[in-house]
C-alpha cells in the first residue's frame, strides 16, 4: 500500500505533480473551447477573419472630439475613434473622482457633525445605486433641459440645452505659440526652483516661497507676453443656425451624464479610501507632530498625507481600473466609447462578434495593465525608504 | 496525442450537433420565437399582457403548425443588437423581429431569410413644428438612429449622396428613440415607415408629428431562420405562405370550416383534405387548415395589428396581393 504512494509521499513531486495538472486541464479547456468555437463557427458558415476592419463602416459617429470621422471611414478607424473617446472619459472622470474623493475622505474626518453626516450620507447613497441607474438618472435629468431654440444663455457666450453645452471656441493665432513656450520654460523652472529650494532647506534649513514663486512663473509671465505679442488668441463663438448651434465647442449631455456619475460614484469609494489611509495613521504623530508647534495644514501635508498615501495607493489603483472598466456602461446613453461604438455597431454590422470582442477585450485589459504599471511606480516611491 | 484529439472532436460535435430544429422545438414543447422589445402593431405585449402584432401573429402561426395550438410560443426579446447573435446561438428558433432581408445577413451571417411578411421603406417623422416638409432640409439636424440596423447605413447613404450633413444619436431600442425625440434631444427619427407610424401612434398627441414623404430605402421585413436547417425553414416559410395564399384564395378564419368542403383544388390541398403536403413537411396534415383557423389569413392579421383601422393607420400598399396592385406573391400550393 504505502509502496504504491511512494512517490506522493514526496512533497516537492507531489506539488509539481499537481502543478502540472491544474496547467494541463486549464490548456485542455482551453483548446476545447477554441476548437469547438471554431467548429460551430465553420458549421454555421459565420465570417471570420480580420480583413473587415479595412472595409467602410458605413455609419456616422458624430461624437469623435479627436478624429475627424465619416462614413467612408473603416471599422479600423471607428475602433480608434472609440479607444479615444473611452479614455476621454475614463481619463477626466478620474482625475474628478479623485479630487472631489480626497476632499470627502478629509471632510468626512472633521469635527463638524453636519459636514461629515452629509459626506455619509453621500457616500452611502452612491456606492450602494447601481451605477448603471445613475448614469441613466443624470441622462433622464441633462434631456430634460431646454431645447436648442430656447437654450439658456450664461454670461452671453454659453448656451445651455438638452442638446450639450456649448462654449466659445479658442482660435490660436499666430505668436500664441511663444506664449506656449514660455508656459513650458516656467513649469520646467520651476520644477527646478523646487529641487533647489528643497537641497537648500536640508542644508541650510532656509525655506523658500516655492508655491507663490511657482505660480507667479507659470500664470503671470506667460500672460504678460500674452499682452505683450498683441492677444494672439480669439473666440468662435456658437451660433444658432437651422436645428443646431454651429460652431464654438460643445460637450454633449451623453459625455456629461457618463463623466458626472462615473466620477461621483466613484468619488464615494476613493473617499472611504482616503478616510482610512488618514486613520491609518496613528493618533501620536498628529500628537507629536503637534507638539514640535507645526500647523495644522502642514500637520496634514508633511506628517499625515505622505503616510497614509501608503495605504491609499493601492486600492486607488482598482478603483481607477474598475472606473475604466464601467465606462463601458456608455452604451446605455448612446455615449460612443469603445464597446458602444467598435463593439456594439461595427459588430453587429458586421456580424463578426468573436473578432470585434477579441479586440475590444484586448483593448481594455491593455489600458488596465497601462494603468496598474504607472500606479505602481507611484507606489514605490512613496513607500518608505529605510535609510 | 492523436486519440485525444479525435475525442475531443467527438465531443466538441456532440456539443454542437442539432437534431434539426423541428424536432428540438417537439421535444421542447414550445416555440421560441425572437420579437422587438415592443413595436406596436408588430409585436408588442397588448392590455391583457399577450403579444400581438404582425411578428407575432408569424410565430403564432409557426407555432400552430407544428402543435397546432398558437399558446405555444414562448416570445423572446431581441434588441437591434442582440437579435442575431441570440439566433445564431440557438436561443431562438427563429426570429420575426422587422428584420430586413440584405445579401450580407443572408450570406455572410449564416442566416436564411424564408420571406417577407411585409414590405417596408426607411423615413423620417419630424415636429410638425418645425414647419419641415421634405427630408433634404435637414442639413445640420440631430437624427436619432437605432444602431445596428440597415436603416443606419441608409441615412449616412442619403445625407452623404445629398450633401447635407446631420449629427447622428444613435440609440439601442425604439423606446429609447421615442424619449429622445419627444424630449427634443433630436430633430429628426428615422427608422422603417411602419416604426414611424408606430412610434407616432404612441405619441400623447399624433398630429404634432409629420412623417415626410421621402423613403429612402427598400426594406422588405421577413422571418429568418438558421442557414443550413431546411427542413425547419421550409415549416417556417410555408407556414406565411399559407396565411397569403389562404388570403388568395379568400379563405378566413370565419370560412375556413365550409371550405373544408370546396370545389377548388388548390383549396383542398391548402387544407389538407387532398394530398400528403403536411406529412412532407413532418406537420399534420391540418396544419394549414389550423393556422388560418386560429390565426386568419395574411389580410386579417393586417388588418387587425397596422392596418387603416388600426392606430397605425397603414394602407396595404405595396403589401397588397399582386393581383391588387401590390407584390405580395407566393409560390403555387401544390
Amino acid at each position: 500500500m504505502r509502496s504504491n504512494l511512494g512517490f506522493f509521499s514526496d512533497e516537492k513531486f507531489r506539488s509539481i505533480f499537481f502543478q502540472t495538472l491544474v496547467v494541463g486541464l486549464f490548456a485542455l479547456g482551453l483548446f476545447f473551447v477554441i476548437s469547438t468555437t471554431s467548429y460551430n463557427l465553420e458549421k454555421r458558415n459565420i465570417a471570420t477573419g480580420w480583413s473587415f476592419l479595412q472595409n467602410p463602416a458605413g455609419f456616422d459617429i458624430s461624437f469623435s472630439p479627436f478624429l475627424e470621422f465619416k462614413s467612408t471611414d473603416t471599422h479600423l478607424k471607428v475602433y480608434f475613434v472609440g479607444v479615444l473617446n473611452t479614455l476621454l472619459v475614463s481619463i477626466t472622470g478620474c482625475i474628478a473622482a479623485t479630487i472631489l474623493g480626497f476632499i470627502l475622505g478629509i471632510v468626512r474626518l472633521s469635527s463638524n457633525w453636519l459636514l461629515s453626516r452629509l459626506v455619509y450620507i453621500y457616500v452611502e447613497f452612491s456606492r450602494n445605486v447601481p451605477l448603471l441607474l445613475q448614469i441613466i438618472l443624470w441622462y433622464s435629468i441633462l434631456i430634460q433641459l431646454p431645447r436648442v431654440k430656447q437654450s439658456l444663455q450664461v454670461l452671453d457666450v454659453f448656451y445651455i440645452s438638452n442638446r450639450g453645452l456649448y462654449s466659445p471656441r479658442p482660435i490660436f493665432e499666430s505668436g500664441f505659440s511663444y506664449v506656449l513656450i514660455a508656459i513650458l520654460l516656467a513649469l520646467i523652472s520651476s520644477f527646478l526652483i523646487n529641487r533647489w529650494a528643497k537641497k537648500r532647506q536640508d542644508k541650510t534649513g532656509q525655506q523658500f516661497p516655492v508655491f507663490s514663486s511657482s505660480i507667479g512663473l507659470i500664470f503671470i509671465v506667460p500672460l504678460i507676453l500674452f499682452f505683450i505679442l498683441g492677444s494672439p488668441l480669439s473666440f468662435e463663438h456658437p451660433e444658432l443656425k437651422g436645428f443646431n448651434f454651429k460652431g464654438g465647442l460643445v460637450i454633449r449631455p451623453e459625455f456629461i451624464a457618463m463623466f458626472l456619475a462615473l466620477s461621483i460614484y466613484t468619488a464615494a469609494f476613493i473617499s472611504e479610501i482616503v478616510r482610512a489611509g488618514i486613520m491609518s495613521v496613528s493618533k501620536g504623530q498628529r500628537e507629536a507632530s503637534a507638539a514640535i508647534g507645526l500647523k495644522q495644514t502642514w500637520i496634514m501635508r508633511l506628517i499625515i498625507i505622505p503616510q497614509a498615501l501608503r495605504v491609499i495607493v493601492p486600492p486607488l489603483t482598482s478603483q481607477y481600473l474598475n472606473l475604466t472598466k464601467n465606462s463601458s456602461l456608455g452604451i446605455a446613453v448612446g455615449y460612443a466609447d469603445l464597446v458602444h461604438g467598435f463593439g456594439g455597431i461595427s459588430l453587429n454590422q458586421t456580424g463578426q462578434a468573436i473578432e470585434c470582442m477579441a479586440i475590444v477585450m484586448a483593448t481594455y485589459l491593455s489600458i488596465s495593465l497601462t494603468i496598474s504599471f504607472f500606479m505602481n511606480i507611484y507606489n514605490r516611491s512613496i513607500q518608505f525608504k529605510e535609510k | 496525442m492523436k486519440k485525444l484529439l479525435s475525442i475531443f472532436a467527438v465531443v466538441a460535435f456532440a456539443f454542437s450537433a442539432h437534431a434539426g430544429t423541428l424536432d428540438d422545438v417537439k421535444n421542447r414543447g414550445f416555440l421560441k420565437c425572437g420579437v422587438t422589445t415592443g413595436l406596436a402593431g408588430f409585436a408588442a405585449p397588448d392590455d391583457s399582457g399577450e403579444w400581438a402584432g404582425l411578428d407575432a401573429d408569424m410565430c403564432r402561426a409557426v407555432a400552430v403548425a407544428v402543435f397546432g395550438d398558437r399558446s405555444k410560443v414562448e416570445f423572446i426579446t431581441t434588441t437591434g443588437k442582440s437579435r442575431f447573435p441570440t439566433l445564431a446561438s440557438g436561443e431562438v428558433d427563429m426570429l420575426a423581429r422587422n428584420t430586413t432581408w440584405t445579401i450580407s445577413r443572408d450570406v455572410n451571417l449564416g442566416f436564411e431569410f424564408v420571406g417577407v411578411n411585409f414590405y417596408d421603406g426607411q423615413g423620417f417623422m419630424v415636429p410638425s413644428a418645425l414647419g419641415v416638409s421634405s427630408a433634404t432640409e435637414l442639413d445640420g439636424a440631430t437624427v436619432c438612429i437605432q444602431t445596428g440596423t440597415t436603416t443606419e447605413l441608409n441615412l449616412a447613404d442619403f445625407f452623404r449622396l445629398n450633401g447635407i450633413s446631420y449629427e447622428a444619436l444613435p440609440i439601442e431600442t425604439n423606446d429609447e428613440g421615442k424619449e429622445n425625440l419627444f424630449a427634443g434631444r433630436c430633430d429628426v427619427y428615422t427608422t422603417d415607415a411602419s416604426g414611424l407610424s408606430s412610434t407616432r401612434a404612441a405619441a400623447s398627441n399624433p398630429d404634432k408629428w409629420v412623417v415626410l414623404p421621402e423613403i429612402i430605402s427598400k426594406e422588405p421585413l421577413g422571418p429568418l431562420v438558421r442557414h443550413g436547417d431546411h427542413q425547419w425553414g421550409d415549416v417556417v416559410r410555408w407556414s406565411l405562405n399559407a396565411m397569403i395564399i389562404a388570403e388568395e384564395l379568400g379563405i378566413t378564419s370565419e370560412n375556413v370550416d365550409a371550405q373544408t368542403s370546396s370545389n377548388v383544388p388548390e383549396v383542398l390541398r391548402l387544407l389538407g383534405v387532398e394530398g400528403n403536403y403536411g406529412e412532407m413537411l413532418e406537420l399534420s396534415n391540418d396544419w394549414a387548415y389550423q393556422i388560418i383557423k386560429q390565426i386568419g389569413n395574411y389580410s386579417e392579421s393586417y388588418e387587425a395589428n397596422v392596418g387603416p383601422d388600426t392606430p397605425l393607420e397603414i394602407a396595404r400598399g405595396l403589401n397588397a396581393l399582386w393581383t391588387q396592385g401590390g407584390i405580395l406573391y407566393a409560390p403555387p400550393f401544390r
